[in-house]
């Protein structure tokens, strides 16, 4: 690495100058905190005891069979504290917030998983909060608003741009350039500018950690491959953290494929080959953008993968071929979580059913020898409107009918 | 270059006046009335700011701005055409505004050429600190063009020295913490910002971020050498017109 912050060709430090002091001292606060050597096992303490670390991981049987193909396992982040991995950033980051001495924290959040987790960590730390979030995802996503605010975070819709999970990052870097006394920003993913995709891949490579361990007790082996979803990309950097170092086992990325790649209606930035090296928020990688460096418009049906940018450290990978990505489209996930439903009992988030299809559209070419991981990053509880949707479920929508009926009375 | 520029206008006036228009807002063929009224009104120099998708540095005023010049299909090509013409038109230095993703993906060479060809003297971006921009200062040199860059007074007096050392043409010192369009405090605290700037850099000092009235124009004299108003024009363009912002303008000296 050439500069600090740097991942080959990208990331840095593309920030307004009103904040560069703030992002120094955040270098300064998690670099003392990485060095303490009571720091890890506090974070994994609170983990322990608060969350459900470490989590399991399930072998996939009657799905393995079923497929005929290699043998899957599913790491199983949806058994984290508020329904998927986000919790293991947001608790690393408050404690970072705590040693820095701050008040207020505040995020960004697209599908609300990670202002949920965001809001949660501050009622434990006794944090004040607020969450910033698109006006078209606060529509669509209004259970989770539903929680942030009774977990006592104040959710601010924004109007503006997009109004979606990007335009919700321009105004949490807008808050924090005025408030940075008090306030911390809880970034969500492994983007923006440094030490951010570094400080989230950091507490996020917990996952990573443990499936290691994990897969060799009860598979006896590595595995061949490793599958995860990529929006900002900090689910995929904590379980590959893990094998990162090992040239054989494959690691695989799956994006956002939306309505297909023609329908320019995805948000599939390295897979698709479309995306193009940028910088906007805070730091450089690869943006779906037009040619004068306006940002496009994205699109999935998992609010959580429907983002611009993608993490430095996976652009450098990508550049790299130590990281293979891949796209699945609206379709393909839809199928693959109704396939996971009934075969394994499991219900998963919309954004990991990304890695679950690139997974099963794969299986055909491996051995039952082989091994496969996917990463479960979350529950797909939260999806229930919009899976109900693409199922068509009748029963469900007279349900939501009558209940409005009721409300209307 | 513009520092001369700015020290021989100061003979004849105690402060100047820079003024920034988001190009193409509310349209092009309005824009550049509204270049026109400004340049009539008296200011002193100008910021033609480039629309991004993502101004990060900007409050609400002049992120819808940017927004709606967007959405009317604004090329970044019809940026520098109306620089081109505003250059030849008028007798005051302009300077491009703009995030660096505009300046990254033309190329910052091909950025800096084409700014110069049109007329430009000088460029803000206030994404790009100069740890970032080692390429960006080397083409804004080759093409006689002064790279401007920013003082915050949330930066240590060890930061603002460090920075003095890549200023050309003069700083642009922001008034307070946050974006552009709050409200400002023109107050002692403000006073000490401007003089630590001072003793880290013998180029002039504008200040910009809130300064909306006569009063706060007036504060900034022996201050500051340059006031910029940004946000507040707009403000007044969206509610009066035109012709109101060259009144605005009129009434702040």
């Amino acid at each position: 690495m050439e500069k600090p912050g740097y991942y080959g060709r990208f990331g840095g430090a593309f920030i307004p100058e009103i904040l560069s002091t703030t992002l120094e001292q955040l270098q300064v606060a998690f670099k003392e905190a990485k060095e303490d050597p009571d720091f890890w096992s506090t974070y994994q303490r609170l983990m322990s005891t608060y969350s459900c670390r470490p989590t399991p991981l399930t072998y996939a049987k009657n799905l393995s069979l079923h497929l005929g193909g290699p043998q899957i396992y599913l790491k199983r982040e949806d058994l984290n504290h508020t329904g998927a991995h986000k919790l293991n950033n947001v608790i690393g980051q408050g404690l970072v917030v705590s040693r820095m001495g701050k008040t207020r924290v505040i995020a960004e959040t697209g599908a609300g998983q990670h202002g949920v987790a965001t809001a949660t960590m501050a009622a434990k730390f006794g944090y004040s909060c607020t969450i910033y979030m698109g006006e078209v995802d606060v529509a669509r996503q209004r259970p989770n608003v539903f929680w942030m605010e009774q977990l006592g975070a104040e959710v601010v819709p924004v109007k503006d741009g997009a109004r979606i999970l990007k335009d919700a990052i321009n105004e949490a870097l807008r808050d924090w350039s005025a408030n940075m006394d008090t306030t911390h920003y809880v970034l969500g993913t492994a983007c923006g500018p440094h030490p951010f995709p570094e400080m989230v891949s950091y507490f996020q490579s917990i996952v990573g950690l443990e499936v290691r361990d994990q897969i060799v007790e009860q598979a006896g082996r590595w595995p061949t491959r490793v599958y995860a979803c990529v929006g900002g990309g900090s689910n995929a950097l904590g379980i590959f953290n893990g094998f990162i170092d090992n040239s054989e086992v494959e690691l695989v990325g799956v994006e956002a494929g939306g309505e297909g790649l023609e329908s320019d209606k995805h948000a599939t930035r390295l897979a698709s080959g479309r995306g193009s090296v940028g910088v906007a928020q805070g730091y450089k990688t690869y943006f779906l953008q037009d040619d004068d460096g306006q940002m496009l418009e994205t699109h999935s049906v998992a609010a959580g993968l429907d983002y611009i940018g993608v993490s430095p450290i996976l652009s450098s990978y990508h550049e790299e071929g130590r990281i293979r990505f891949e796209a699945a489209t609206d379709a393909e996930v839809i199928e693959a979580t109704r396939l996971v439903m009934r075969k394994e009992g499991i219900i998963p988030a919309l954004e990991s059913a990304h890695a679950l299809a690139g997974a099963f559209r794969e299986a055909g070419e491996m051995s039952r020898d082989d091994v496969v991981i996917v990463n479960l990053s979350g529950r797909g509880d939260k999806d229930i409107f919009t899976i109900a949707d693409a199922l068509g479920d009748r029963a469900w929508k007279s349900f939501i009918m009558k209940k409005a009926e009721e409300y209307r009375a | 270059m513009l520092e001369d520029y700015i020290r021989k206008r100061l003979r004849e006036k105690e402060i100047l006046l820079m003024a920034h228009i988001v190009v193409g807002y509310p349209n092009i063929e309005d824009s550049f009335e509204l270049v026109r009224t400004i340049v009539e009104a008296g200011v002193d120099l100008m910021e033609l700011q480039i629309p991004f998708s993502e101004p990060i540095a900007d409050g609400p005023v002049i992120l819808q701005a940017n927004q709606a010049a967007i959405a009317d299909s604004i090329r970044v090509d019809d940026c520098f055409r109306f620089a081109q013409k505003v250059t030849s038109a008028f007798d005051i230095p302009f300077l491009f505004m703009t995030y660096y993703n505009i300046l990254f993906k033309r190329g910052e060479e091909r950025f800096f050429a084409e700014a110069r060809e049109a007329g430009i003297r000088g460029t803000i971006v206030p994404d790009l600190p100069p740890e970032e921009g080692e390429s960006y200062m080397a083409a804004a040199a080759a093409n006689n063009i002064d790279p401007i860059f920013i003082l915050a007074p949330t930066s240590s007096p060890a930061r603002i020295k460090h920075l003095a050392r890549f200023g050309r043409g003069f700083f642009y010192c922001v008034a307070r913490k946050g974006v552009t369009g709050s409200d400002t405090d023109f107050s002692n605290e403000m006073t000490e910002f401007l003089e630590q700037c001072r003793r880290a850099t013998q180029l002039p000092l504008a200040l910009g971020f809130g300064v909306s009235s006569k009063e706060d124009v007036r504060f900034l004299r022996g201050k500051a050498e340059v006031a910029v108003v940004g946000s507040q024009a707009l403000r007044i363009l969206n509610a009066q017109g035109i012709q109101a912002v060259g009144d605005f303008f009129r009434g702040l000296k």
